[in-house]
């Protein structure tokens, strides 16, 4: 037990090291402030806040949609119909194997959408593929928290007099860690798959100007610079990566900070 | 509290849940202002009686409930009826303490606020006066606004029931209220109980004999579905009248 603890300690550790040691040196002011210039892909001037705008602008947009999916259906499925009932078992269901399915098929699914709806590769895309991609993971572990609610909860609720939007007021107190952690899940896997965006968003040197336009994205700057033959650009890289982990990191610490002022008085 | 007469009576309620027919033509008059214990071995229905008078059957769709409850001759199964007007009236006391996922004051000030009974320069006062009625002010005054789940499991069934008051019902339910509490706790709640029936009408599910005879001024005995014998508490303990209640007062059967 403890072997394995110190094991994937250890991988996490090992892995942040990699990443820091090889990109802190390539990491400048200049490469979060700036779009990449004329010889960027050369090594020289620029930055990618093209693919950090992106990937926020991105992932802000697909959690919101996918919030706007899971939770009325979580809210649904396990108060308002009785959590054994048909509808629910065959929503778990479809959401169980949506959840295994590659990103890859969700990019190509969401491509092949956008050209029957005759869209270019573009922002708004992007974030219905990423969505696409995110919904299965935060519905399924939202609806994992909200099945352990005590059971009394919202009988207890109702006997007071609650209505069903008061029942649901407080209902999503007390589950809002679990909320925060599901949306957190999807959050890190969503602004970190290069599959989905690679024929959705495209990409751009340009900070992305609207929906209809292609935006740039962290993972694809990674990829594409890894891929390059210069050096520089090539430890640029793991200063994009460097970057992307750390915002996931503050996006985490402060979901925490918040979810956890909110819920202080869970049971 | 309230200048309602306290009428509440049932008339051939029958309820099934998923076909199984729980509750076979109930006819009963709950006395106002009094203390009435529903006694009868697990599984007679007691607490589907007790689920039916807020209408918690309304969230099962597997239930079926026939017949008439008349709250001041009111039919509370009406179409026009409020729901949560009705569980407002009827405050309901589970076995279990479920504290709201919120501080003391605010588990207490719950009721008022939904239901707008309070201003909110005046629910500071209601919040004391109930926990004052529940004999609970005196233990939480100074942690007023810590998580009620911090209290221990005695004081969150006090917590629920000046909960329950101060959502200012005319009707207690309570739900075998004092199974999970241990001696002493159980001995508070059925002091508060003795002294709350001046001003409510208080209905218990018990399967404590013992605690039907300390609490009870009118009982009711069920058993399958049925009603069995219903009486004054004296003349229903010293004197039964059917065969099957004299068993199971000699404790023959539980």
């Amino acid at each position: 037990m403890e072997a394995a603890s110190a094991l994937i300690f250890g991988l996490l550790l090992f892995i942040l090291a990699i990443i820091v040691w090889k990109g802190m040196p390539a990491l400048s002011w200049d490469m979060i402030t700036e779009i990449p210039g004329s010889g960027f892909y050369l090594g020289r001037e620029g930055g990618i806040l093209n693919a950090i705008a992106g990937s926020l602008y991105l992932i802000l947009c697909s959690l919101a949609l996918s919030i706007i999916i899971s939770v009325p259906l979580v809210m649904y499925i396990n108060f308002h119909i009785s959590g054994k009932s048909g509808i629910a078992w065959i929503v778990r269901f479809s959401f169980d194997i949506l959840l295994g399915i590659p990103s890859i098929v969700y990019g190509a699914f969401g491509f092949a959408l956008m050209i029957f709806l005759g869209m270019r590769a573009s922002l708004g895309g992007g974030i219905i593929t990423v969505a696409m991609l995110i919904t299965p993971i935060m519905m399924r572990s939202f609806d994992e928290v909200a099945r352990i609610l005590p059971r009394e909860l919202p009988d207890t609720l109702l006997s007071l007099g609650s209505t069903r939007y008061e029942m649901s007021k407080v209902i999503m107190k007390q589950i809002f860690p679990g909320f925060i952690t599901a949306v957190l899940l999807s959050a890190g896997r969503g602004i970190g798959d290069a599959a989905t965006v690679l024929f959705t968003a495209g990409y751009t040197d340009n900070l992305p100007g609207s929906l209809s336009q292609p935006a740039a994205t962290l993972p694809l700057a990674v990829f594409f610079q890894l891929g390059s033959p210069v050096q520089e650009v090539q430890d640029r890289a793991y200063a994009s990566a460097l970057i992307l982990t750390v915002l996931i990191l503050l996006l985490s610490l402060a979901a925490r900070y918040f979810s956890s002022r909110i819920s202080k008085n869970r049971l | 509290m309230t200048t309602t007469n306290h009428s509440l009576k049932i008339e051939h309620l029958s309820v099934s849940i998923a076909d199984q027919r729980i509750l076979k033509d109930i006819n009963l008059t709950i006395p106002g202002r009094k203390i009435t214990c529903i006694i009868g071995p697990s599984g007679c229905g007691k607490s589907t009686f007790l689920k039916s008078l807020n209408r918690m059957h309304d969230e099962n769709p597997d239930a079926r409930v026939s017949g008439r409850i008349l709250l001041n001759n009111n039919d509370i199964y009406d179409r026009d009826m409020d729901v949560t007007g009705i569980r407002k009236t009827m405050g309901l006391l589970a076995q279990h303490p479920c504290p709201l996922p919120m501080s003391v004051f605010d588990n207490v000030a719950y009721g008022p606020r939904i239901h707008g009974t309070a201003r909110k320069k005046d629910i500071a006062g209601v919040v004391e006066h109930h926990l004052k009625l529940a004999g609970l002010w005196d233990e939480v005054m100074n942690k007023l606004h810590t998580p009620a789940s911090k209290l221990s499991l005695g004081q969150q069934q006090r917590l629920c029931l000046a909960r329950g008051l101060a959502t200012g019902p005319e009707y207690i339910l309570g739900d075998e209220a004092t199974s999970s509490l241990d001696p002493i706790s159980t001995k508070k709640i059925e002091e508060l109980f003795i002294r709350l029936k001046e001003e409510y009408t208080i209905i218990l599910v018990t399967h404590i004999l013992r605690q039907a005879r300390r609490l009870a001024d009118y009982v009711v005995f069920m058993y399958l579905g049925e009603i069995i014998e219903a009486g004054p508490a004296d003349s229903f303990f010293t004197d039964p009248q059917r065969q099957l209640t004299k068993d199971y007062i000699a404790g023959s059967f539980s």
